[in-house]
């Protein structure tokens, strides 16, 4: 049993998926973790299955898709990576403003800086605004108020506005 | 009874004097049950709320919320019985309003619902997955109490109400995986209790 990861990105239409994962059940595939949008328009998919059958073979199956010559595919054996420990605190990071280059990389600087982990992000711009949304896993000890100032900080030099949530959720 | 429009929901009386040891039954610790299973997605069964079964599953729902670590509501599917029985003790909970301390509802229905609020919960049922959830702030809920089977009427607010329509849908065969707002609402839990 061997873990793939498939991409397919392109221009979008209707029944892609139908088209793919129909082709990756035939195979007897089975579709795990999987995860697709639009990104300005352009279909983007990740998906990852199992099975026993090689990465070629899988492109092959799905190689209708490319024919037309406006999607990509793309597949390749990946570990099994052990699941993420649990951790004690998640945050959403979210940042809005008017759009510029370098965003996204002086707030994920400062995630990085104090060892915290995006474990989802999203961004879009549309017209002048550009927003950001990640969640992010800090470790035991981060000195959050310190990681909100220069988040801050962060933000007014590149004339947006930031925030730092604990993200909540109530068991019921 | 309906909230009031100013400040929290009323209290009812009945309701909020009701405890467990009215049932005179000792409750025991059963086992959760938890998704993929067929009696959590299957809409319960009406009860009669002042059958022995239905006394002794009362106080057995108590006595499981009780040992379980931060739970605010267990509902019957949750421990394998496909009945419309829950309880809920929302008291200890930072984000509650008002609240009826511990109660058991039977045949509980919406009666009117308002304000609705997102926010994500997890559920001991679904261990691995939060969602996100809108939920009436502001809720009316008629059932009957187990035991006497006295018809009540709990209006809610803020956290109970949440609670209340949670273990409600439970007894509904639903899970809050059917009410996400959204593709993305699903989310890998991060935190264990």
């Amino acid at each position: 049993m061997t873990l793939q990861a498939i991409t397919v990105i392109g221009h979008d239409r209707p029944g892609i998926i139908a088209e793919a994962t129909a082709a990756l059940a035939d195979l007897g595939l089975n579709l795990e973790d999987s995860t697709m949008t639009l990104l300005r328009g352009h279909f983007a998919m990740m998906l990852l299955c199992a099975g026993d059958v090689p990465s070629g073979r899988i492109e092959e199956a799905l190689g209708s898709l490319t024919a037309g010559g406006s999607l990509d595919v793309a597949v390749r054996e990946v570990p099994e990576e052990a699941q993420a420990e649990p951790v004690a605190s998640s945050y959403v990071v979210t940042v809005h403003g008017a759009d510029r280059p370098g965003i996204v990389s002086a707030v994920a600087a400062q995630v990085a800086a104090v060892g915290g982990n995006i474990t989802d992000l999203t961004t879009r711009l549309a017209g002048g605004l550009y927003i950001l949304g990640a969640e992010v896993d800090l470790p035991d000890g981060t000195d959050v108020e310190s990681l909100e100032s220069s988040l801050h900080a962060t933000a007014e030099r590149l004339g947006v506005g930031a925030s730092l949530r604990r993200m909540e959720s109530d068991e019921l | 009874m309906t909230a009031d429009g100013s400040g929290g929901a009323a209290v009812d009386d009945v309701v909020g004097r009701w405890s467990e040891t009215d049932l005179g039954v000792d409750g025991h610790v059963l086992d959760v049950v938890t998704a993929p299973a067929e009696v959590l997605t299957t809409d319960g069964t009406k009860v009669d709320p002042s059958s022995p079964e239905v006394v002794q599953l009362a106080a057995d729902l108590v006595a499981t919320m009780r040992v379980s670590p931060g739970c605010v509501g267990l509902a019957a599917p949750q421990v394998g019985v496909g009945a419309k029985v829950f309880t809920v003790d929302v008291s200890a909970h930072p984000k509650t309003r008002s609240h009826h301390g511990t109660f058991v509802l039977c045949n509980a229905v919406v009666v009117e619902s308002s304000r609705n609020e997102k926010a994500r919960e997890g559920c001991m049922s679904v261990p691995d997955f939060t969602g996100d959830v809108k939920r009436a702030s502001r809720l009316l809920v008629r059932g009957q109490l187990p035991g006497s089977g006295e018809d009540v009427e709990v209006a809610a607010e803020a956290f109970e109400a949440r609670a209340l329509q949670h273990e409600i849908d439970h007894c509904d065969g639903l899970l809050f995986l059917d009410r996400v707002a959204g593709a993305h609402a699903v989310h890998a839990r991060k935190t264990y209790l």
